[in-house]
């Protein structure tokens, strides 16, 4: 089963219902261009509040579970830094969201990083980051 | 809360109990068989309220086996030389272990083709079972816990579908288990078996509906012994759909899913609990990182790399236990359970010397009458073997040698590829090689042998992805299993790289050419995680093999050259 963009979209829609979901036009090529363009240039810190819920080695590549959060975010965005387009999906919180957390299923190119930079409610830019294999496996025991 | 001098004290009073001064160490008191006794290998100094027992990747073998220790178990980055990564005479010195002695035997692989005769062989789930019976007279209440790799791993296992290991398992009274090849029998298999016969809980709190994300099996069981509350969390194999068959539990998810313990640690402390065991089959340098980053597990029973080690490694707050494999060890915790914490330890790995340690009267009738219908085949000699036929070891060991050869030879491929499973008993020097021996090492339900076209750029990928595996410098992106064994081509590897550039200088060792990227080669392999894989299984034709050879006679494996460690 391949998921599309789409059906990914419509699942992150469903999760992240109560905190209002902004699609984005994916213009960018690059993953420092996508960044660019989310943050406007300012730079994101790794200052630990956002928290990235990911395998550590994908199941099925096609599909794979992220689930982000950051308490006080406005935005949340997930770039697949190895992906021929690395923004994946952007999630906007409003004022009155009980939390900042939103899960989706992306589909993976390959190996890499998974990238999530968060507009904090002050304007500033926090970001972490984890590697996910997607692997061939099979020799495991 | 738990210092190295406890365990010390410990030490020094199983030492006493054998009649010498307490500056010697235990293993060089019981150097001497004539010294050792099941009273030797079953004592110890008592400490606290709690007695946790703990075996784990038995694989089946409900007899005695031998099994030879790895020579070469290299960890890289921060476990670098580390234990279970030390071998040999450096573990002989880590721990204070005479060369000769059992201990050594049990536990390294020096000289195993002389000591296996002197010592014989290990485990039997007979002897597990006096050894259990007598921890418990001594300890009432202490809780048996099998940490997984039960069901699969020889002939009567395999075709039984896991049965015969799920009665023995009851009747031994095991209290709760965790999993890993018990999934290859089909998720269908395990249900069945989980509803109707097996008579304790089958934990696992990482294991989760694939399409929902919601939990699929029970994540802990909570006990209360000597008054004392203790909770269990089942961690299974992480990487289950990924080393193994996905489509044989097309349902399931796994994963380490760190968040996901400390969860159920919050919730089982949050219920009471004053004494937290994870009941693991991570890995031991997994459940190393784990125990660093998940905070309150007083005990992580490891599992899966079958490492024995003879004293826990404890990593903060958290003593983590090593009881090794194929029934070999038994593990004794005892705990010093006060004031709604642990206190202090005891510990001891105890050496299942079949010779030596009696067996349960009960448990051997249920052995014996298991095997009875496969008596026959199981004994039936295909072969003899010159040299000590074992598995474990980072590259290659003579077995999968064995293996390598056959499919070569059987299938007429350029090379053959054999997977680094850490399970299968070995066979000393000079000894009969039976079909039940063959089966210690290949029985398994997806055991087909393809036939199949690669290029050499294929080729090259697999054995990245393969030794990235074992190598990444983060644990918890290794699986746990050694590296694919090669027939019929050498290879250069540098494991301190990262994936991509460890493999080198592949060379079809038929000719000395280096693999051409771009060429087609005829490979045969088994064990193909992918649906619908054909060919015969792998033990057809190696029984094919070995029939043909009569004796086989493995030379050493000088085709894989090691760097970076």
């Amino acid at each position: 089963m391949n998921l599309t963009r789409r059906q990914a979209l419509i699942t992150a829609i469903s999760a992240a219902a109560v905190a209002g979901f902004v699609p984005r036009s994916a213009m960018a090529t690059t993953m420092e261009e996508a960044m660019a363009a989310f943050t406007g240039g300012a730079e994101a810190t790794e200052g630990g509040a956002v928290i990235i819920t990911a395998p550590e080695i994908a199941e099925n590549g096609n599909t794979v579970p992220v689930e982000v959060a950051a308490e006080g975010a406005a935005r949340i965005t997930i770039f697949a830094s190895g992906n021929p387009n690395p923004e994946v999906v952007t999630f906007a919180f409003g004022p009155l969201a009980a939390a900042q957390r939103a899960s989706t299923r992306i589909r993976l190119a390959g190996t890499q990083d998974v990238i999530v930079v968060a507009e904090m409610a002050d304007g500033s830019y926090q970001m972490a980051a984890q590697e996910v294999k997607v692997t061939i496996g099979g020799c495991g025991g | 809360m738990i210092s190295r001098r406890e365990f010390l004290q410990a030490s020094v009073a199983a030492s006493a109990i054998l009649g010498a001064s307490g500056t010697g160490k235990w293993g060089r008191l019981a150097a001497q068989q004539s010294l050792m006794t099941q009273d030797d290998l079953l004592n110890m100094a008592p400490v606290g309220n709690v007695t946790l027992i703990h075996v784990t990747d038995i694989h089946g073998q409900m007899n005695p086996i031998y099994f030879r220790e790895p020579e070469i178990n290299l960890g890289v980055g921060q476990v670098e030389g580390l234990p279970p990564h030390v071998t040999g005479a450096d573990f002989l010195n880590m721990y204070n272990i005479q060369p000769d002695s059992p201990e050594a035997y049990a536990l390294t692989y020096g000289d195993f083709s002389a000591l296996s005769q002197q010592y014989g062989r290990m485990g039997g789930l007979d002897r597990i079972a006096t050894v259990v019976n007598a921890i418990r007279t001594e300890r009432p209440g202490a809780l048996l816990l099998d940490g997984g790799d039960t069901w699969q791993g020889s002939l009567t296992a395999l075709r039984t579908d896991g049965g015969d290991m799920v009665r023995a398992m009851n009747l031994l009274g095991v209290e709760a288990m965790t999993s890993h090849w018990e999934f290859t029998l089909g998720i269908d298999r395990v249900t069945q078996i989980v509803e109707n016969e097996l008579n304790f809980p089958f934990l696992g709190a990482n294991i989760f509906d694939a399409m929902w994300d919601e939990p699929a099996y029970e994540p802990y069981k909570m006990f209360e012994r000597n008054g004392v509350q203790i909770a269990v969390i089942g961690q299974a194999f992480p990487y289950m759909p990924i080393a193994n068959p996905g489509w044989m539990f097309p349902d399931l998810s796994f994963g380490i899913r760190e968040s996901r313990v400390a969860e159920m640690v919050a919730e089982v402390r949050a219920n009471g609990a004053e004494v937290v065991v994870l009941l693991s089959h991570n890995g031991f340098d997994v459940d190393r990182k784990l125990a660093s980053r998940v905070p309150g597990i007083d005990v992580i029973l490891t599992g899966h790399t079958h490492d024995a080690l003879p004293e826990p490694v404890v990593v903060g707050n958290t003593l983590l236990i090593a009881t090794g494999s194929h029934g070999k060890f038994v593990s004794r915790v005892d705990l010093d359970v006060r004031d709604g914490g642990v206190q202090g330890y005891g510990y001891r790995l105890i050496p299942v010397f079949s010779d030596v340690i009696a067996g349960d009267p009960e448990m051997r009738a249920l052995i014996d009458a298991e095997r009875a219908p496969y008596q026959a085949e199981l004994g039936e000699v295909l072969g003899q073997t010159v040299g000590t036929l074992y598995r474990r070891g980072n590259f290659n060991g003579t077995w999968d040698d064995l293996l390598c050869q056959a499919m070569l030879e059987e299938r007429e491929a350029d090379i053959a590829l054999s997977p680094g499973f850490r399970w299968g008993s070995s066979v000393p020097a000079g000894q009969d090689i039976t079909r039940e021996l063959l089966f210690n090492a290949t029985a398994m339900s997806y055991p087909e042998c393809y036939r199949s076209e690669m290029t050499g750029e294929f080729i090259h990928t697999i054995m990245e992805d393969v030794a990235d595996n074992l190598f990444n410098t983060d644990p918890y992106y290794q699986q746990g299993g050694d590296m694919v064994r090669v027939g019929g081509m050498g290879y250069r590897i540098d494991i301190s790289q990262p994936q991509g550039s460890r493999i080198s200088e592949m060379t079809l060792l038929s000719t000395g050419e280096l693999i051409d990227p771009t060429r087609t080669y005829t490979v045969a392999g088994w064990a193909s995680v992918n649906e619908g894989t054909e060919g015969p299984p792998i033990w057809d034709v190696a029984e094919s093999y070995i029939r043909r050879v009569g004796t086989v006679d493995i030379q050493p494996n000088r085709s894989v050259i090691v760097s970076g460690t």
